[in-house]
């Protein structure tokens, strides 16, 4: 039982690699750009502006909190708009007429975008290479925070992808929760120079927390706690998994 | 051994639509079993609880004996689908379809690399395996899909207006196919629009109208319940008046032409004799409509 299962996830996740990588156009390339012109502007003429945060130059500030964001919108993205144009071309079907169970069907695609937010993230970081070299305080830190974030957010796109009706339903979340979140989740400035009223708004976000832990393993610093960050992760994880597969298992979005 | 088991089945959808009123239905295995109907009747939906794509509002399904509410993934394990409409994605190639779709039934690359190409050769489509499925004609999708629906090897195949635009050469080879299919002792059960489809291929066949099941019989017995049956005749000369005759209406079309109904008591002879006895003299005659179709309509009506 347990062999057929991996069979269908990596059924799952095999198409889902050659989805990315056949539009890579589409999916890999754009990060790599948009990422590249947040290091030139806002690293390079405005940072050299600007005075050290934590004793680090803005640069190495903020590059930690540009590969956090490129993994969390790729993983987002990647998720709701795979499940979301496999439901409107019906091939969703293939799956639920099989015997693959939910939760492998879950595992699958957010496999998938946790691939291309890696992948972006590892690009990302590559790009950043050409601008600052930044340490590297604690890898397993960064290496778990990474991952989590991304499958969190995978699972994110696709609960999205579960609910969305149309075209228009897909852009909705990630344009009016996911890009407000994170770029006021501390990827640009560090919370503590906020006035107190906007830093106590502020730890109400999330996202905050992954950025600020996902810097704590390169720089060692961090405006939000680390073991906090990552507690609310696997948090997210569990409440996220489980919301999804109650979603399939009542067939809502999939079903008639 | 009932291949399929269907009992006291519901459905209402969210609207308030109701689809299945209270539907019926044993499948013998190996039979080639024909479910008719008028569009909206409940065919997909029947279809589309037995493959879980839509969920029942009461009724037990079972698949060779087993509850779908019981052990669902067994149950699909059993059951090879083909429905109505294209549902692959147009983006995918089309040995990746089938291999995918094996590899969702937990068989392993090697062997799914082996029957996509069993398949797609058996449904002239190997030679299109590297192409983009949306390249493909529209019988070749169809093809595609049937593929598809064998590769985890079905004991029981489910085909959704499988002819459904495809030309006439094309569906007498998928006829063959399917029949082939079946005397390999795969049951089959066929959804169609065609009733000529349902008379060359099935052997049972129910009617379903309204969410429910109207008739269920064999093809032969359904045959035999025909108690009228319309033949148009083409006269060699004008015909302005036809005497009447026992058991038999005439109605003349226009001056050669004369649209015949029969009981089932009346003889053609008899006819015949009849009209030659008045100087009519029949060149051809045909069906005014295929047998069942004309059953079907009064069941349904």
């Amino acid at each position: 039982m347990m062999h057929r299962n991996l069979i269908s996830f990596t059924s799952i996740a095999r198409k889902e690699m050659i989805r990315i990588f056949r539009i890579w156009i589409q999916t890999l390339v754009p990060p790599v750009i948009t990422f590249t012109l947040y290091f030139v502007i806002f690293g390079g003429f405005i940072g050299s502006q600007l005075g050290d945060i934590g004793g680090y130059d803005y640069m190495a500030f903020i590059a930690p909190g540009l590969i956090m964001m490129s993994i969390i919108t790729n993983s987002y993205s990647n998720t709701v708009s795979s499940f979301f144009s496999t439901k409107f071309q019906r091939n969703i079907e293939e799956l639920l007429v099989s015997p693959t169970p939910d939760w492998v069907m879950v595992l699958g695609y957010v496999s998938g975008g946790m691939t291309r937010g890696i992948c972006v993230g590892t690009l990302v970081s590559t790009v950043s290479l050409f601008f600052v070299r930044l340490p590297l305080f604690n890898v397993p830190l960064i290496v778990l925070f990474a991952l989590l974030t991304s499958f969190v957010f995978s699972l994110a796109g696709m609960i999205n992808g579960i609910f969305a009706k149309s075209f228009d339903d897909i852009s909705v979340i990630p344009t009016f929760v996911i890009t407000p979140l994170t770029y006021l989740g501390g990827v640009f400035y560090s919370i503590s120079l906020l006035p107190e009223f906007w830093q106590a708004l502020s730890r109400a976000n999330p996202v905050v927390y992954m950025i600020g832990g996902f810097r704590y393993g390169f720089l060692g610093i961090s405006d939000s706690n680390v073991w906090m960050g990552l507690g609310m992760l696997v948090l997210f994880s569990v409440l996220l998994f489980s919301f999804t597969l109650y979603l399939l298992k009542k067939g809502i979005g999939v079903r008639a | 051994m009932l291949a399929l088991s269907i009992a006291d089945l519901q459905k209402q959808y969210k609207g308030g639509l109701e689809a299945l009123s209270g539907l019926t239905l044993d499948v013998q295995e190996g039979e080639f079993f024909g479910l008719l109907g008028p569009n909206g009747a409940g065919k997909t939906t029947t279809i589309g609880i037995i493959t879980s794509l839509v969920t029942k509002t009461a009724g037990t399904i079972r698949i060779f004996g087993i509850d779908i509410d019981r052990d669902f993934p067994a149950a699909k394990r059993l059951i090879g689908v083909v429905p109505q409409e294209f549902n692959f994605s147009i983006f995918e190639k089309v040995q990746d379809i089938v291999t995918q779709q094996a590899g969702y039934y937990g068989i392993g690359r090697q062997e799914a690399l082996v029957r996509s190409e069993k398949y797609l050769k058996k449904l002239g489509l190997w030679d299109k395996r590297n192409v983009v499925a949306r390249e493909l004609s529209g019988g070749m999708k169809r093809r595609l899909m049937i593929a598809r629906g064998l590769v985890h090897e079905p004991k029981l195949l489910i085909l959704d207006e499988p002819t459904a635009g495809v030309d006439v050469e094309m569906r007498r080879g998928m006829w063959d196919f399917l029949k082939e299919l079946n005397s390999q002792g795969r049951t089959i059960i066929l959804t169609t629009h065609y009733l000529e489809e349902a008379e060359q291929l099935c052997n049972q066949i129910a009617i379903i109208a309204r969410g429910k099941i109207v008739e269920n019989t064999s093809k032969r017995e359904l045959l035999r319940k025909l108690d009228k049956e319309t033949f148009i005749f083409d006269t060699k000369k004008t015909v302005t008046e036809v005497r009447p005759l026992e058991n038999t209406q005439f109605v003349i079309v226009d001056e050669t032409t004369i649209e015949v109904t029969k009981n089932k008591s009346q003889s053609m002879n008899h006819i015949f004799e009849h009209l030659d006895s008045q100087g009519i003299v029949v060149g051809s005659m045909r069906n005014k409509a295929n047998r069942l179709e004309e059953l079907f309509m009064e069941m349904v009506e």
